[in-house]
């Protein structure tokens, strides 16, 4: 399978500021692929390094095994749709998507079908006439991404396209994104801070933390199995349990990962397991979140609907299944 | 998919490979954006300055009239002779009224559009303002020449109105009388104020647009008599707009000699004296000297301004 | 500030607003009204009778025309540089940050902040110094010196409005620098350079301060009229050209309003 993007040992510094430190990473080609991470953690700034808004100060960036590194934006085949989609407010729709053919000199003509073509594709069709400003926020991404697509780029990055649509807009613009990638078989480069988002939509997912990236896998692999405490605490809002926990009730040493819907609550104070005294309860809807105290450790569980709930104040004893407390390696 | 590769091939001819250059060195793109502004402004205008600067270093002979070129500071010590002083102090004491009566004038406007006028009345009132700001300031000052004239507007109306006896126990006082009010401290008074007026209105308003209205009406909410309400509220908020109005004011009267030359008395103001010393009596020395005067005033002005954070309100 | 209620203003307030714009503009209005006057000795009012025939006069006066001639050549050169200059500055400070960026700013205000008569002296003495002679050059000299100002405060505050990955999105989609520049840059910035440059047409077409100094010889419309008001001869034709100069410089003044106005509606529904 080709690399779509490659890093190797790749850093960008602004003076004592680490932004991207000595990272590898290794981008599939045709893959949907998501860098998560919390704001200032490096994942925008790698993404915008492989668009060429930045050059790297150390290492060596490969797209297509090309080299990237000194090849300014308009000269990588790679497009962006941007988080605030920059638009361009002196364009109308049409000639907004058509920007890309313009300036590589195609035929008013053409460009102005191809990019009627990309619009219905983005399920826009009879926009072409409007300006930007006269759009709504899910219209003007949609008008972001065929943009962005009617280069027919060979990598196509998204930096968190969809933090400013409302959540059910934003589920649905999930929804077709994900068939788009699909359809077309382009590369996508994906950066968002929302674990849900990428969980739920890549194949592979890079967790980034100050300016490293510690972990990367499928979802399942992240979400199951995380590598470090950050990456059980940052994705799904994992238990973090301590050693000594973790040797006392499943005999490894280690810090140890627990997610909140594995855990089972029993009634019978006396029962084999964990000990706990119930703190408060929330509903969530399909389930509900009960926070625990066990021996001045705090535990989330999370009971699907029609368990039984405990009362606030109650002693109870958790029990989970042994396979499903993940043991990480070292320190964390 | 050979037909699209992922990178580019470089476009030919000089515009890509300067464009290419740009990209690769940001800073030479800023250096020859910065290069011809900074050479006209640093040669042509810096330059200029400092040689003006220079010459108040110097002195001129008294019997020859020409200039010698050592250092030397009695060219300074010739501001301090009583004529040259009283210019001075004449110069600033105007620049004092007219910016205290500016903000006077000023204030009822500015609140006015800053928390009354909407929508079409915003926008008037911001044309009101500007286009006496940038019409003409010598018809300005001809206007004025009209209005102050012994057989104009002015004094026509004080007849009408059976007023003259006013004037004329106004134009017997001393200082500010003369023989008519285009001949007097008053009449350059009044022009200087209409003149510089805009220049006080708008960073005013521009304050007092950020002084939040439920301030204002949480103050009397909690039972502020209005005049409380100002002094304690909305006065120092609109502090730095009135000190960033002031700059104006004040600097523009303080080099000002077409005013005072056109409408006044014969006594001059630092302007007229730069003027008269670097044309007819050819002394250099002593008008860049002169000129140091406001930049020195200024200077001090500025920086207690800074500290009053002023500089946000213009 | 706004009175969140719909709140009347208290009538001495209203009065004082009142009186302070009539202040502001019956001198302005006194100048239409004496561009008619047939009283051509005095500056009496209320005027004996009105007339049009200082028109006539004033239109066949050729040195009105020469002053007005240079004017608009002065002018238009002044706001040419000024324009190039202005946007230079203004693009190298808002684009990046660089040590000195506030002494640019500085050094770009300074020829306004400092009072005219410096500028204008200094100028004066320099060009006797390296031994320039005056002439129309010496005066274009001064007023792009305290127009590029204008331009700059104009250019930086449409930039500073420009969304920075607007020009990000062009290089993206293959444009490069210089169709960068044409495509996207310059119809951004577009009306508020040309709401800068009327503004700075303005400011050099009624300079005067600083052109005495520079003119030598030559006299621009705001030095014709100076001469007029220090010692008046033709006192009708005074009128008129003030009236037209007042007409003159209006124009710009309201299509800039209205460019700027209209501009920044459009940039800030990009957002």
């Amino acid at each position: 399978m080709t690399t779509a993007v490659s890093f190797s040992q790749v850093s960008r510094h602004y003076g004592a500021v680490k932004a991207v430190d000595r990272v590898d990473l290794d981008v599939r080609e045709g893959e949907f692929f998501a860098m998560l991470g919390p704001s200032g953690s490096g994942k925008t700034t790698s993404l915008r390094l492989i668009a060429g808004f930045e050059q790297p100060t150390a290492g060596h960036i490969e797209i297509f095994g090309e080299t990237a590194e000194g090849v300014p934006p308009y000269r990588r085949n790679v497009n962006t749709v941007f988080q605030d989609y920059a638009l361009f407010p002196h364009l109308n729709v049409v000639d907004n998507v058509a920007y890309g053919l313009m300036v590589r000199g195609v035929a008013k003509a053409e460009r102005r079908r191809a990019a009627e073509e990309v619009l219905a594709m983005v399920k826009l069709p009879g926009y072409g006439d409007r300006r930007p400003g006269q759009l709504s926020g899910g219209q003007r991404q949609r008008v972001a991404l065929a943009r962005a697509l009617v280069n027919r780029p060979k990598v196509l990055l998204l930096d968190e396209p969809l933090g400013a649509l409302d959540l059910k807009l934003r589920e649905q613009m999930q929804e077709e994104l994900k068939a788009l990638q699909r359809q077309l078989g382009i590369t996508f480069v994906f950066v968002t801070h929302d674990q849900g988002e990428a969980l739920s939509m890549a194949d592979r997912v890079a967790v980034f933390s100050e300016g490293r990236i510690t972990q990367v896998g499928t979802p399942q692999e992240i979400y199951q199995r995380p590598a470090s405490r950050f990456v059980a605490d940052f994705v799904g809002s994992s238990n973090v349990l301590p050693p000594d926990f973790v040797q006392r009730y499943c005999g490894q040493r280690g810090w140890g990962s627990l997610r909140p819907e594995s855990i089972r609550i029993q009634a019978d104070a006396s029962g084999d397991g964990v000990p706990a005294r119930v703190l408060s309860k929330s509903y969530l809807g399909a389930a509900t979140r009960v926070v625990l105290d066990a021996d001045g450790l705090r535990i989330n569980a999370i009971l699907p609907a029609g368990a039984r709930l405990p009362d606030d104040g109650e002693a109870v004893v958790l029990t989970f299944n042994r396979e499903t407390l993940h043991v990480m390696g070292g320190e964390g | 998919m050979s037909a699209n590769p992922a990178i580019l091939p470089r476009r030919g001819g000089v515009a890509g490979a300067l464009s290419d250059a740009f990209w690769r060195h940001p800073g030479l793109l800023l250096f020859l954006m910065l290069t011809p502004p900074v050479l006209w402004l640093g040669i042509i205008y810096l330059g200029s300055l400092f040689a003006l600067l220079a010459q108040s270093f110097f002195s001129i002979d008294e019997f020859s009239g020409l200039v010698q070129y050592e250092f030397t500071l009695k060219t300074y010590g010739e501001l301090l002779r009583a004529q040259n002083l009283d210019v001075i102090v004449r110069t600033v004491v105007m620049a004092a009224i007219v910016t205290l009566a500016a903000a006077a004038v000023a204030f009822p406007i500015a609140y006015f559009a800053a928390r009354y006028a909407k929508g079409k009345w915003k926008a008037f009132f911001y044309l009101a303002v500007m286009l006496p700001l940038w019409s003409s300031y010598l018809v300005k000052v001809y206007a004025w020449k009209l209005i102050l004239a012994k057989e104009g507007i002015l004094n026509w109306l004080l007849a009408k109105l059976h007023l003259t006896w006013l004037l004329e126990a106004w134009l017997s006082l001393p200082i500010v009388g003369g023989n008519s009010l285009s001949f007097s401290y008053t009449g350059t008074f009044l022009v200087f104020l209409y003149v510089w007026l805009p220049f006080m209105i708008l960073p005013l308003q521009a304050a007092l647009e950020r002084v939040p209205g439920n301030l204002v009406e949480a103050s009397s909410d909690l039972g502020a008599a209005p005049a409380t309400t100002f002094r304690h509220v909305i006065f120092p908020l609109a502090l730095p707009g009135l000190v960033a109005g002031s700059i104006f004011t004040f600097s523009l009267t303080l080099g000002d000699y077409i005013i005072p030359q056109i409408v006044g008395t014969s006594r001059l103001f630092i302007g007229q004296a730069v003027y008269a010393h670097q044309g007819t009596a050819g002394n250099i020395p002593l008008a860049a000297a002169f000129t140091v005067v406001p930049i020195v005033v200024m200077g001090f002005y500025l920086w207690g301004a800074k500290r009053l954070g002023a500089f946000d309100a213009m | 500030m706004r009175a969140d209620r719909n709140e009347r203003a208290p009538l001495p307030l209203t009065i004082a607003a009142a009186a302070g714009l009539l202040f502001l503009h019956l001198p302005i209005l006194l100048i239409f009204v004496y561009a008619f006057t047939t009283e051509d000795k005095s500056y009496a009012w209320p005027p004996p009778g009105f007339t049009t025939k200082w028109f006539a006069v004033t239109w066949n006066r050729p040195d009105v025309w020469e002053a007005l001639t240079l004017s608009v050549k002065v002018a238009s050169i002044s706001t040419a540089v000024a324009l190039v200059l202005g946007t230079l500055c203004a693009a190298a400070v808002s684009r990046t940050k660089f040590f000195g960026r506030e002494t640019i700013s500085l050094l770009v205000i300074l020829p306004i902040a400092l009072p005219g008569i410096i500028t204008g002296i200094a100028l004066r003495s320099a060009f006797s110094l390296a031994e320039i002679p005056f002439s129309t050059w010496t005066i274009v000299l001064g007023h792009a010196t305290f127009c590029v100002v204008v331009v700059y405060n104009n250019a930086v505050a449409r930039f500073r409005r420009t969304s920075a990955s607007l020009i990000e999105a062009s290089m993206d989609l293959g444009a490069d620098g210089f169709q960068t520049f044409r495509y996207v840059i310059l119809p951004n910035i577009g009306t508020a350079l040309l709401a800068g440059g009327m503004l700075a047409f303005a400011l050099s077409f009624d300079e005067v301060i600083v052109t005495t100094f520079t003119a030598g010889q030559q006299a621009t419309l705001p030095i014709w009229m100076l001469e007029e008001l220090v010692r008046p001869r033709q006192r009708p034709v005074t009128n008129v050209v003030a009236m037209v100069v007042v007409i003159v410089t209006f124009l710009p003044i309201l299509a800039a309003f209205y460019l700027t106005r209209d501009g920044d509606q459009i940039a800030g529904a990009g957002k």
